[in-house]
């Protein structure tokens, strides 16, 4: 350990200013604070610091999302095998490696685009590497489908951490949720690659595991069946423990719940945006059950598509969400009801999670914003009253 | 029953080598020395030369904008030097002190029988008017201020702070004489925890009592402001730390400048963490002599670690500490894989490690380390929780960042001192410098609204 600290410091030199390595400052810092907690000491202001950085922070988020990925992986391959009718003879392993191969070139792909613009980006405004990544890197493969192309996968990254974050600033000033913009950019640039009968399962042998697929397989999600009018193909059990087609982390409820659970232990999601989520939904939910514009009941709507992971995962992204403790309820709530109001009223799209959440980002700020004021006009009051 | 305000929000942070209830004499000190800087807000104007004799109580330097405002010598001797920096900014004025002291007389007053104007003339004269500071701005006070009230805090609640109980021991009298005197001024509040039972406090005279129930930051004076009568644009309050009211019972009692005060000695890097009876000015090097634990660098601060000034040994006691703390440094921990390891011997108000698991009997070993990088502003409501006041802090702090004046005032920068963000920068995960930023959002609006 100490070998390698010296190894460190012996290197620095060069990528100091004047230095041979100086281009690459930023990634020498970044991997310098990425295996040592860094020894700079405080210097004005408080002489100690809380141990929490955003580095942990990021890290606990990335450890919250392993079940839903590992699930998911889990269900790649049991759709797979299922499509072709062979579940009853697989076992466990060649089910989870099919998927375990089908996921892993995207989330490395995703890592080494987006980080690699990171941290060019770092080294051409001179700035430390910001952690914001680590969390989009491995939300963005998690919520596309399964067959979706990776090259389709480096423009959509490309895009949205060059324009959704890094010209707003960085980690910490992008108006718009990095993942939901990627996912956005793939589902109006190349909507048949996003949606359709034919991306949700995995139809290819992949290194002798799995089975290939003949085409014109149904395997839509329930969400686009229901859209159809077509009956619900899934009991309710199947939406909670996510054995439906989907894209990789959404399906499963209960993988989610634990994601959940670890946020909201560790206090760093607002279990005020997430529980205002389902509320909103649920409310509106239950009012298109009444008016008879919907077939399914409140808690389908809850458990299909991307209802949970999005409550759970983008809503309380605390940079791109409402950042006012009374502000949250509203943006929660919003963005439930928005949903379900896109998956019913919209024709189009059977899914409305999305887009209702990049919608909302856009309007935190002037919920915030009403929330500031209320605040100053209380105060104002206040002021004047006790004159 | 005096007022009982219960205060939700705040931390306490447990750090080990809390000062034993038990007083060492470090006895005298053969140079003192007065600091300008530990009066915010002044601009000093040295009276005194190299080689020229004071008396305790005889002005070292005044106030340049108000020369009535004097800073006295906390010793009789000789001034020895007149030490400056930069631009010839005075550092500090330093003072041999004589074998015998004298004391300037100024003459032992029953305060009942005087006004408002003689208080202050008398508090003015021997130049301990500066010791009182003022919202807004949280800089020390000038004459032509009229306060619509002054606070007294009793409560010292910061991490290793000197519980001031220790020096009310045997100052009582002096102690009510000063809030006397106060009162004379303006209504005078006086500030109680809940676990102070002294009864100089809880049956103080001639003051309001409101007893503040609270994790820290409910010793704040300003928490305590915000919560009893909130400073507007316009008012002055005048806010007076509890060891300055002895200060001030003890010029009206007995008719000298004696500017000794309790100070505790703590921290984990000191031998034997306990209380002193020092004055003001004392040099560290005779307060911590052979009194921190040789093991890797130590961190000296004067104050607590939250809103100590970082110092050194060649530094002196400052005007308005209560502690001087010693911790590590940390420079040399090379800690690896922060990010993912549990870490068990850290401290966290957040729930990603698990301090929160452990109970609050533990106490924790902190250094000096920043522990991350700075960022922007990511997690939200971090800086409220730890907040106890009417105010969005973390809306305040984006406006001061960015200039907007306005937006600072709506959101209440008038109430605020940097020290009431001690602990947001504390538990800050984005590692902003928050105590830098008010107090240059204080300096923007005194130098705008002059």
């Amino acid at each position: 350990m100490s070998s390698l600290r010296n190894y460190l410091d012996k290197i620095r030199p060069n990528f100091e200013k004047d230095g041979k390595l100086h281009a690459f400052k930023s990634m020498y810092d970044g991997f310098d604070s990425f295996l040592f907690v860094p020894n700079t000491t405080s210097k004005v202001g408080t002489n100690i610091h809380d141990a929490v950085d955003s580095k942990r922070i990021m890290s606990i988020v990335v450890i919250a999302l392993m079940p839903a990925l590992f699930f998911g992986m889990y269900n790649i391959g049991y759709q797979n095998f299922k499509a072709a009718g062979t579940l009853a003879d697989a076992t466990f392993w060649p089910i989870f490696f099919y998927g375990f191969l089908a996921v892993l070139p995207k989330i490395i792909v995703s890592y080494i685009v987006g980080l690699g613009i990171e941290f060019a980006w770092a080294q051409w405004k001179h700035e430390e590497i910001q952690e914001g990544y680590l969390v989009s890197g491995i939300l963005i493969p998690m919520i596309l489908p399964v067959n979706c192309p990776i090259w389709i996968m480096i423009i959509a990254i490309a895009f949205a951490v060059i324009f959704a974050k890094e010209i707003f600033g960085g980690t910490g000033m992008n108006i718009f949720n990095v993942a939901l913009i990627a996912r956005a950019f793939l589902f109006f640039s190349y909507p048949s690659k996003m949606s359709g009968d034919s991306v949700w399962v995995a139809n290819d042998t992949i290194l002798g595991f799995g089975n290939k697929l003949a085409d014109g397989i149904t395997c839509a999600t329930p969400l686009g069946q229901i859209a159809q009018h077509v009956t619900v193909p899934c009991s309710l059990s199947d939406m909670f423990t996510g054995f439906i087609p989907g894209s990789i982390g959404e399906t499963s409820v209960i993988a989610i719940a634990i994601g959940a659970l670890i946020l909201l232990c560790t206090n760093i999601a607002s279990w005020k945006t997430m529980l205002s989520v389902f509320v909103g939904g649920a409310i509106m939910a239950i009012i298109f059950k009444a008016t008879g514009s919907t077939s399914i009941p409140w808690y389908e709507h809850l458990a299909l598509g991307g209802f949970c992971f999005g409550a759970v995962f983008m809503a309380t992204d605390p940079v791109t969400s409402a950042r006012t403790e009374t502000g949250k309820y509203i943006y929660g709530f919003l963005i439930g009801a928005m949903a379900i109001i896109i998956r019913v009223l919209n024709p189009g799209y059977p899914e409305g999670m999305m887009l209702s959440i990049l919608l909302m980002n856009m309007f935190a700020p002037l919920i915030d914003y009403c929330v500031v004021q209320r605040n100053i006009s209380r105060r104002m009051k206040r002021l004047t009253s006790n004159k | 029953m005096a007022n009982v305000i219960k205060l939700r929000k705040g931390l306490d942070i447990n750090l080990k080598g809390k000062a034993k209830d038990e007083k060492v004499n470090i006895g005298k000190s053969s140079e003192y020395a007065l600091v300008p800087d530990n009066f915010t807000g002044v601009i000093p104007k040295v009276v005194v030369q190299e080689g020229d004799n004071v008396k305790a109580g005889d002005a070292l330097f005044v106030n340049k904008k108000f020369p009535e405002v004097k800073f006295s010598s906390p010793v009789s001797g000789t001034v020895t030097a007149v030490v400056r920096g930069d631009r010839r900014k005075v550092l500090c004025v330093k003072v041999k002190a004589d074998d015998n002291q004298q004391f300037v007389d100024f003459g032992k007053k029953d305060v009942g029988s005087l006004d408002a104007t003689a208080v202050k003339q008398s508090l003015l004269d021997a130049g301990l008017f500066g010791y009182i500071n003022q919202l807004p701005y949280a800089v020390s006070t000038t004459p032509n201020t009229e306060p619509k009230a002054i606070f007294v805090s009793a409560l010292r609640d910061m991490p290793l702070a000197g519980d001031f109980e220790m020096e009310l021991k045997g100052n009582e009298k002096y102690f009510q004489t000063g809030l006397d005197a106060l009162s004379k001024i303006a209504k005078t509040y006086l500030g109680i925890g809940r676990k102070q039972s002294a009864e100089a406090l809880t049956s103080a005279e001639n003051v309001e009592i409101n007893v503040f129930d609270g994790p820290c930051p409910a010793g704040n004076v300003d928490v305590q402001i915000n919560h009893l009568d909130p400073v507007r644009k316009g008012d002055v309050v005048w806010t007076v730390d509890p060891s300055v009211v002895i200060f001030i019972g003890r010029l009206f009692d007995e008719g000298v400048v004696n500017l000794t005060r309790t100070i505790a000695i703590a921290g984990s890097m000191v031998k034997s963490p306990t209380y002193a009876d020092l004055l003001v000015g004392t040099p560290l090097a005779d307060i911590l002599k052979d009194n921190i634990v040789e093991k890797g660098s130590a961190r000296i601060i004067n104050g607590n670690p939250l809103t100590g000034m970082k110092s050194s040994l060649d530094d002196y006691l400052g005007a308005h500490t209560s502690e001087v703390t010693v911790i590590p440094e940390g420079d040399h921990a090379n800690e690896l894989l922060g990010w993912i390891l549990p870490r068990f011997k850290e401290f966290s108000a957040s729930h990603s490690y698990f301090s929160w698991l452990f109970g609050k009997k533990k106490e924790y070993d902190i250094d000096a380390r920043i522990k991350g990088g700075e960022r922007h502003i990511i997690m939200s409501g971090e800086y409220d929780s730890v907040l106890p006041m009417d105010i969005l802090g973390e809306y305040l702090i984006k406006a001061i960042i960015t200039d907007d004046i306005d937006k600072m005032e709506q959101l209440g920068i008038y109430e605020v001192a940097p020290e009431d963000f001690a602990l947001a920068e504390f538990v800050d995960s984005s590692k902003l410098e928050l105590q830098r930023i008010v107090r240059e959002g204080l300096n923007m609006l005194r130098k705008e609204n002059a």
